[in-house]
């Protein structure tokens, strides 16, 4: 009986966890909004994609301005770079990689994606980054 | 485990290194601390993930390890292996990577929300379903659309341009069919409809880069760099992740900006290219017309050209894509350096979409160990072709072409060219009289002051070291 009873404590005890976290999550979305309600005429109610939204166009903003100021012969090398950082997508791998099994019935197709996905991530950091490396160590001055 | 705050720090850090990384590439001279950058950034964003994610199960971490190790080694066998030739080939294939992985992540995240925070199944947020249907989509058009490059820019596939009918028809059905399964897919969360949005993305990316033509293979690389990136972005939407949003928005505006650039080398409309059908590998030999009269051309030999090259004081140097096909840049910087040693100047001017990927040539050009300090792009050289003694063009043709200057029913009219047609004597190494991707006939060649050198650009570089030593 015992062996029975313990896998169910497991999952009880995992769906706390579980349950704390989404709890902090949630904690931490009402301070953000807290935070920037103080400050709002609107009372607060901003939803967090907002905050994102903003980081991003902020983003394509500096972007702009980065990409602009790269000089023409170096667009190769800039291609390669922009190509290794683009895999920082890595992180969503990871997230994906360490999912616990037990958590629910998608889980491990969930993971089997992560590692598929950390693999191709990785195949484009290491070779991004080195290529570029190996491209700009050529570009060499007079003499 | 990780404080989430604190984690959200450091992916902000990883960021904005990512911001520093494009910034070094102003200069070569910034450049390499640039990219370590780089590496530093997306080393802090690895770690903080593995750090946030602990504690990590015996097996899961071994499959991570087995994951990067494989991944990692092929990616190091081909950064070290790959020929400078081919890099636009490996540039679209990690694109492809970019897309497909971004595919995976957001299938990821829909079996398994918990691991990302996200809510269990069945009760995702719609706006979170929104920017993972996005993300999988764009990747998904970024891994098809790359995948076809690539077999067109590794001459696995023709670059002929391949227009079915009603290809536009048919995008703009797929396109409304894609809307439709990302609003059933936000209302159900149906996983089907997930894959639905996937097959229909990946046989939306092979038809959006199936009728463009080899010529426009510089703006289709960076159109789908800029491709991975808004993938990239949406998934850092998806996942709230500062990292891979920031990172994504920079990707997706560097990939338009040389889109943008490229255009304009060509003075092509972004709409145009997309349209494709436009610039067939090998141009139809002045299909039907072939017989109208042309005056004869001046041919040359290796010990011709190395006569007039020794005869001058500047030489110009405007390199193609012929170039890189013949591997000819070695022998073309060791021509350079014996007439540098005669005390002739010699410098390069680089036309903005030579070559199949922005600033190919310099590349190829610094691998020969040309200094970058020779090399010109097309606004700062061409004052100087009217006091060059010698224009010297290898494998490069249209973007020489007066025609684009005065011949306003010529299809390459508008388009910045390098004024070659200034320098006293022009030569030219070709494989044969045959006109450019565009099709167009370059007139420069009937001219009294340009000497036509046949053959391999390899060879004949080789052929006039010879003549000249």
């Amino acid at each position: 009986m015992a062996t029975e009873i313990d896998p169910q404590l497991l999952e009880k005890i995992q769906g706390a966890a579980q349950a704390a976290r989404h709890a902090a999550d949630t904690a931490q979305n009402v301070a953000d909004q807290i935070a920037v309600g103080a400050s709002a005429a609107s009372g607060g109610a901003i939803d967090p994609f907002m905050f994102r939204l903003a980081i991003f166009a902020l983003a394509v903003i500096v972007g702009y301005y980065v990409v602009w100021a790269v000089t023409p012969s170096l667009h190769t090398p800039l291609m390669s770079v922009t190509n290794a950082i683009s895999s920082v997508i890595v992180v969503g791998a990871l997230l994906a990689a360490g999912i616990d099994e037990s958590v629910g019935e998608g889980s491990s197709i969930a993971r089997f994606f992560g590692f598929l996905a950390l693999t191709l991530a990785s195949v484009n950091i290491f070779g991004g980054f080195l290529v570029t490396e190996r491209m700009l160590s050529m570009f060499k001055k007079k003499g | 485990m990780l404080n989430g705050n604190i984690a959200a720090l450091l992916y902000l850090t990883s960021g904005v290194l990512f911001i520093l990384a494009l910034r070094g590439l102003s200069s070569p001279e910034t450049a390499r601390q640039g990219n370590r950058f780089g590496v530093i950034g997306m080393a802090i964003a690895g770690a903080t993930t593995l750090l946030y994610q602990l504690p990590w199960g015996f097996f899961s971490f071994l499959w991570v390890l087995l994951a990067m190790g494989i991944g990692g080694s092929i990616g190091v066998w081909r950064a070290r292996t790959i020929q400078m030739t081919a890099m636009p080939q490996l540039v679209a294939l990690f694109h492809a990577l970019v897309g497909l992985a971004a595919v995976f992540v957001a299938a990821s995240a829909l079996y398994g929300p918990q691991g990302f925070g996200l809510g269990l199944p069945n009760s995702i947020h719609s706006t979170t379903l929104f920017e993972m249907s996005l993300g999988a989509a764009i990747g998904a058009i970024t891994f098809t659309g790359s995948v076809i490059a690539f077999l067109k820019l590794d001459g696995r596939m023709s670059g002929n341009p391949i227009l079915l009918p009603n290809r536009h028809a048919i995008n703009i059905g797929l396109g409304i069919l894609l809307a439709i399964f990302i609003f059933a897919f936000i209302a159900t969360e149906a996983h089907f409809v997930f894959w639905l949005i996937v097959l229909v993305s990946f046989a939306l990316g092979v038809l959006l880069i199936v009728p463009i033509g080899g010529a426009d293979m510089p703006v289709v690389i960076s159109m789908l760099n800029s491709y991975s990136g808004w993938a990239a972005a949406a998934v850092g939407f998806t996942l709230s992740n500062l990292a891979l949003i920031i990172t994504g928005a920079l990707v997706g505006s560097s990939g338009a900006i040389l889109s943008y650039v490229m255009c304009k080398g060509m003075n092509r409309s972004f709409i145009s290219v997309i349209l494709g059908g436009f610039g067939g590998e090998v141009a139809a030999p002045a299909a039907g017309e072939g017989d109208v009269e042309r005056p004869p051309v001046k041919q040359g030999s290796a010990e011709d050209a190395a006569k007039i090259l020794l005869a001058a004081k500047r030489v110009i140097v405007v390199p193609g894509y012929g170039m890189a096909v013949a591997q000819a840049q070695h022998a073309l910087r060791e021509m350079a350096d014996i007439l540098k040693s005669k005390g002739i100047d010699v410098k390069y001017a680089i036309h903005p979409v030579a070559g199949r990927m922005p600033g190919h040539m310099n590349v190829l050009l610094a691998e020969a160990n040309v200094p970058y300090d020779e090399v010109f792009e097309l606004e700062d050289i061409n004052p100087e072709f009217p006091g060059a003694d010698v224009a010297f063009v290898i494998g490069a043709n249209d973007v020489t072409n007066p025609a684009a200057k005065t011949d306003s029913s010529s299809p390459i009219y508008g388009m910045p060219i390098l004024d070659v047609e200034y320098a006293k004597d022009v030569l030219f190494v070709k494989r044969g009289l045959g006109s450019g991707y565009a099709g167009v006939e370059n007139e420069l060649f009937f001219r009294n002051n340009t000497t036509m050198l046949f053959g391999d650009a390899k060879k004949m570089v080789d052929g006039i070291v010879k003549a000249l030593g």
